[in-house]
């Protein structure tokens, strides 16, 4: 019997809400399959199991109560296992958990190709506070999304219909959590997560900083041909040149992509890399994008696309915000020429990208203006060296005089 | 297709990337970009926003053409295929 636990979804996260669940106990999963939706600062996120199975039991309700990473969520077994009679002796709670009640404000979980219910955190934490159902409520925001004001006119019409009746919550078991309650502001309880995340990076973490000016001169005329080729739905950033230029020259240097692990630097294989991406309402949030030296520049603008979207939307995966071997931050938009950034634990690098900046340029004692962009690196130095940051660089920049061979 | 109307798809394309704006009560001479905090993925969706509902698609060598919302009308009003009266 394997316990599926609430993950870590970031070296900032501590705790979560489970607020949907998309299983029931004798369903099938596969490794990668999506079981729960958990709110944390960050929003929405789906959570995956990573083995195979059939659920036994879901252990806890969803709610708006924050549960603290590794809190067993749902029991599932191995295909060869006997289903487990839980024993009497257990909590009196779990008796009535097995066939899940439904609360008051939460949809029946799905079976897999049914719409799923979109609700935002808001509207969700009001739904529950009005004692409202959110399966009949009428959404009416992107894709039929249901907000808060939906759900404040759900409550209106509700106050003159019948009352409807609120079946028992069991006891709530799982333990209480230590950290401090959920903040009602979502973007202060946003702003206290990074705090965390970068005071924790730059106590354990001793960084060293390095940075370089490019010429971006023949890797912008080049996309600049390339976008004439396509409609302007297929057109592709500058940012994917970036992206995969670094994923390239992490192929060189593969020092700086991977994990630090208690005392031991960890290199992967596979290169995802988190990006940056900023929410309207303040605040940053980093999700990967998967193998990025596999991908094609026309696949890259793709997953930024998706990505983006399901960023704003608030439909990422857990696994998305937890695979990055590396983050970039390109904050060139701003008008910032150079970013010196602080590593993500458990991660050994960042790399930031500024303004493109018309410069003076010296080249073979000619002198000229090009467009020149800051390339920084932000490095650990338990898992690499000044030399090897300054040689990452250098492979960036190559990379980028050669984009018809990104 | 009035100056208005261009002027009412350009709001509401601003709007979808900005919800929190309101871009009818912009200046209409200032730098829309900076102004409502506008990066350079959020510009393309617009653009292609305006593509859909307009049938414009604007090339990249046009970017500095369209700082301001007059800017945008301006560029807009010269391209839109005409329909038949």
């Amino acid at each position: 019997m394997i316990e599926f636990q609430m993950p870590s979804l970031g070296a900032d996260m501590e705790s979560a809400a489970l607020v949907e669940w998309h299983i029931k106990p004798g369903d099938r999963v596969e490794a990668g399959d999506i079981v729960a939706d958990v709110e944390t600062d960050k929003g929405v996120i789906e959570i995956e199991v990573f083995h195979p199975g059939i659920v036994d039991s879901l252990l806890v309700e969803p709610s708006q109560d924050r549960l603290p990473i590794g809190t067993v969520l749902a029991m599932i077994r191995g295909e060869k296992e006997v289903p487990e009679r839980v024993p009497a002796s257990k909590e009196p709670a779990r008796a009535a958990v097995p066939q899940i009640a439904q609360p008051a404000g939460v949809k029946p979980p799905t079976a897999d190709g049914e719409r799923r219910i979109r609700v935002s955190p808001l509207a969700r934490k009001i739904a529950a506070e009005l004692g409202v159902d959110l399966s009949k409520v009428e959404g009416t925001g992107p894709h039929g999304a249901i907000e808060r004001a939906d759900v404040e006119r759900a409550a209106e019409a509700q106050k003159r219909a019948p009352e409807v009746v609120q079946p028992a919550r069991p006891v709530e078991e799982a333990p209480k959590p230590a950290v401090a309650p959920p903040a009602t502001d979502t973007y202060a309880a946003m702003r206290r997560a990074i705090a965390l995340a970068m005071a924790r990076s730059n106590r354990e973490i001793p960084h060293y900083y390095l940075q370089t000016r490019i010429d971006m001169s023949k890797a912008l005329r080049w996309l600049e041909e390339e976008n004439l080729k396509r409609p302007i739905k297929g057109r592709l950033l500058p940012a994917v040149l970036l992206l995969k230029a670094v994923a390239r020259a992490l192929g060189d240097v593969p020092q700086l992509n991977g994990y630090w692990r208690e005392d031991h630097f960890e290199p992967q294989e596979a290169v995802h890399i988190a990006f940056a991406i900023a929410l309207r309402q303040g605040g940053l949030i980093t999700p990967a994008i998967h193998n990025v030296d596999l991908k094609s520049l026309d696949e890259l603008m793709e997953a930024l696309h998706d990505v983006i979207a399901r960023t704003r939307g608030g439909r990422l995966r857990g696994s998305e915000l937890t695979d990055g071997t590396i983050t970039v931050t390109n904050l060139g938009d701003m008008g910032v020429e150079v970013v010196q950034g602080v590593i993500y634990p458990p991660q050994v690098a960042l790399v930031g990208f500024g303004k493109v900046v018309e410069s003076p340029w010296v080249e073979n004692g000619m002198f000229g203006i090009r467009p020149v962009i800051t390339a920084s690196l932000a490095g650990d130095h338990r898992a690499s060296d000044g030399r090897q940051g300054a040689q990452f660089l250098d492979a960036l920049n190559s990379h980028l005089q050669e984009a018809d061979k990104l | 297709m009035t100056e208005a109307e261009i002027r009412t798809i350009i709001f509401e394309g601003l709007k979808r990337i900005a919800p929190e704006a309101d871009p009818a009560s912009l200046d209409a001479h200032l730098d829309v970009r900076q102004t409502l905090d506008i990066d350079s993925y959020d510009f393309l969706m617009f653009l292609i926003g305006l593509d859909e509902k307009l049938g414009v698609e604007i090339p990249e060598a046009d970017y500095g053409k369209l700082i301001s919302i007059d800017d945008m009308v301006d560029y807009l009003a010269a391209r839109i295929p005409r329909e038949a009266a």
